[in-house]
């Protein structure tokens, strides 16, 4: 009896096991195919810009988190620079980088291979690229991209080509590049919390807001086009919204609450859920996006914050309540009906994200831990599996869902004080983004 | 018979002969009573020696603070060579003043000497120490509220991620409310503020949550002792506000209260 029980449940353990690994393969993939990404030479002014071109490429592909690079130094010695270079191999005679068997048999094994040139025209940079399925049998079957690309001769028109040719390497396996996109954040760095903006990849990062008083938990609309933030500038902490193309202050009427906070907007860019103390409790309601038409949500004697919005549903929301004890993640419509608890009641949870597909959330959970010490967990939100992405290693909270739904930008101390990093939804490549002073509460725009 | 016997000899009959003019007794001639004393000698033609003497010598004013300086002021006769001590020396005038600064209380004397012997004389100047810098005139407005207020109203605190007021936060409480009541009627225009803090620990948009809890637990407390809402505020600090940022129970508790401020 007592035996039977432990094999059920060692086998309930292996079943919760391989769902929580399966919620990472799902999102970011088991087999990783691999590509080949050797550098590209220039001719004429566009040679000096081949480094910034060649290093943004193999950025771009790397950081996707979709290929395995294939190691440079097994590349073979003749890269071809043409599609017309690839010559078929006599029979007998090794196959050189010049035949499709050169790239695809070991060492290199890939199956993927990008090539190309650069040059100039009318003072332009131009980009001849191609990406080859070198697997398969003859040169009419392989080629997957073969196209022109222009930009500025200078090193940011090399990089905005890199990033371009990236872009449509990766669109082709479905994976969205995160060129363009850009993260949110607050800085204490000017002296005060204000806002911040930096690219995915931490370069240009520049003050969003400067009211000089405590400007923090900021949200971004899943369009990009507007930021909100809770901000202390009437004395209170209330609502504030912002156009990201203006950086103008847009209407948005806060209830005469002593606390409005925690916005979020609503997948259809009409409508935000927020937190208001307007009947003594911090509870949510619904508004139109100037903060009219205000309908409560919940109504109960406890604290409920943090409501995200399903993106693709638009129908569901995870919220964090106080309401069964210390804070944990909930669920219910977008009406304030079928109200469930999604953690285990275990420690205190806060900061979920939406993954864009609608069926998975990031969040921060002390669960294991002491109070305080959150870590990130991806939770299936139709099972309640989950699977824990950080490791104890310091305070890891605000995770955010890159618009790639790849990867994931979060807050940590794990170096000391607060910093912002992004890493893939696996847990790997854990990238730091900021330096200069305390950084936190990352959100990122598309 | 020498001159000097003559002289006498001629004094005694001019004498004899005065008498003898009233009463004319030719005995006394024939029998004189006895010899004359000797003349006393010529006094000796010398130089006056006269004592030097001081005439004045004063320290005006008398009394000094510390810093401020007194004038010494002499007049002395008959003296070739005058020194004033201490700190001053040999003065070269007998009639002449002087500054002097001293750093406690000092008797300066004053030597004259001359051929006629020394004279001497004293003045002493009282040293005494500043007084302490005036005290303001008492403004015409009262103490500042957020000073009154921050050291009459006490903070209340909270048990971890409660918003409850626990009993040791009624006894505070229930102090606050009567002091601030009588603040109120003090500062007629002034107005409260509660401001609601937490530890570090959990989420800062949850934290901001239970900041506004506490905040407005406080207020309703005071409200149920009678305490007028309408000049009292709440807001929450959430966690932005630590008074310390130390990672054990010890801070951890210091930040989860009730705060009181005035503006």
């Amino acid at each position: 009896m007592n035996k039977k029980l432990f094999f059920f449940l060692g086998f309930c353990a292996l079943l919760a096991l391989a769902q929580q690994s399966n919620i990472v393969i799902k999102l970011v993939g088991q087999e990783k195919p691999t590509i080949a990404v050797p550098d590209l030479r220039g001719s004429g002014a566009s040679q000096a810009y081949m480094g910034a071109f060649n290093s943004t490429l193999y950025s771009d592909l790397e950081s996707s988190g979709y290929f395995t690079m294939a190691a440079k130094s097994m590349y073979p010695l003749q890269v071809p620079q043409r599609s017309q270079d690839f010559q078929s191999p006599a029979p007998g005679a090794p196959a050189t980088g010049l035949s499709l068997a050169g790239w695809a048999n070991p060492p290199v094994s890939t199956t993927y291979l990008t090539f190309g040139y650069a040059g100039e025209s009318n003072g332009q940079f131009v980009l001849y690229g191609w990406l080859y399925n070198v697997k398969q049998p003859d040169l009419q079957n392989a080629q997957m991209i073969g196209k022109i690309y222009l930009g500025p001769m200078s090193e940011v028109g090399a990089t905005k080509v890199a990033h371009e040719f990236a872009a449509d390497i990766l669109k082709l396996f479905g994976v969205e590049s995160l060129f363009g996109t850009r993260v949110f954040f607050v800085s204490n760095r000017s002296g005060a919390k204000e806002i911040w903006s930096m690219d995915w990849d931490g370069t240009n990062q520049k003050q969003v807001t400067s009211y000089k008083t405590i400007t923090t938990m900021p949200s971004v609309s899943s369009d990009g086009s507007r930021i909100a933030f809770t901000s202390y500038l009437n004395g209170l902490p209330q609502i504030v919204v912002h156009s990201t193309e203006t950086n103008r202050r847009l209407p948005f009427f806060n209830q005469q609450a002593s606390m409005n906070s925690n916005l979020t907007f609503a997948p259809d860019g009409k409508h935000v859920i927020y937190s208001s103390s307007i009947s003594q409790h911090p509870n949510l309601y619904g508004a139109d996006l100037n903060g009219g038409g205000i309908k409560r949500l919940t109504s109960g004697r406890f604290i409920d914050v943090e409501a995200k919005i399903n993106p693709k549903t638009g129908g569901d929301v995870v919220f964090i309540s106080g309401r069964g004890g210390p804070q944990q993640l909930y669920r219910m419509s977008i009406e304030g009906t079928d109200v469930e608890r999604l953690t285990s009641g275990e420690g205190q949870a806060s900061n979920p994200s939406w993954h864009p597909n609608g069926t998975h959330v990031a969040f921060s959970w002390t669960r294991g831990y002491d109070p305080g010490n959150f870590n990130i967990f991806i939770m299936d939100v139709a099972t309640k599996n989950y699977v824990q992405l950080t490791h104890g290693a310091g305070r890891n909270e605000n995770p955010w869902w890159g618009p790639d739904g790849r990867h994931i930008v979060f807050a940590s101390n794990r170096s000391g004080g607060m910093q912002i990093y992004t890493m893939l939804a696996d847990g790997t490549q854990v990238k730091q983004l900021t330096k200069a002073g305390r950084n936190e509460m990352p959100v990122w725009g598309k | 018979m020498t001159r000097k016997t003559l002289g006498v000899l001629a004094l005694t009959l001019s004498l004899l002969s005065t008498g003898a003019g009233c009463k004319k007794k030719i005995g006394n001639l024939s029998k004189p009573d006895a010899p004359a004393a000797p003349a006393p000698p010529p006094p000796r033609i010398e130089e006056p020696k006269v004592r030097p003497t001081v005439a004045t010598f004063t320290a005006e004013p008398s009394a000094i603070e510390k810093g401020a300086s007194s004038t010494l002021r002499w007049l002395v006769k008959d003296a070739t060579k005058v020194t004033i001590t201490p700190g001053v020396g040999e003065v070269t005038t007998l009639d002449g003043s002087r500054s002097v600064f001293p750093g406690a209380t000092t008797t300066y004397r004053l030597m004259a000497e001359g051929p006629g012997g020394t004279a001497e004389s004293s003045a002493t100047v009282t040293v005494t120490q500043p007084p302490p810098p005036a005290v303001e005139a008492p403004k015409a407005t009262k103490e500042d509220f957020s000073v009154v207020v921050s050291r009459e109203l006490g903070d209340v605190f909270f048990d971890y991620d409660k918003s409850d007021i626990s009993e040791s936060g009624r006894g505070t409480l229930t102090r606050n409310a009567d002091k601030l009541k009588q603040l109120l009627i003090d500062y007629p225009s002034a107005i409260v503020t509660i401001e609601g803090h937490c530890d570090e620990r959990g989420s800062a948009e949850y934290n901001l949550g239970l900041g506004d809890r506490r905040a407005l637990s406080a207020m309703d407390f005071l409200k149920q002792l009678g305490v007028s809402a309408d000049r009292v505020r709440t807001v929450s600090y959430g966690k932005e506000r630590p008074q310390c940022t130390d990672a054990n129970e010890d801070c951890y508790q210091k930040n989860r209260r009730a705060h009181f401020s005035g503006n």
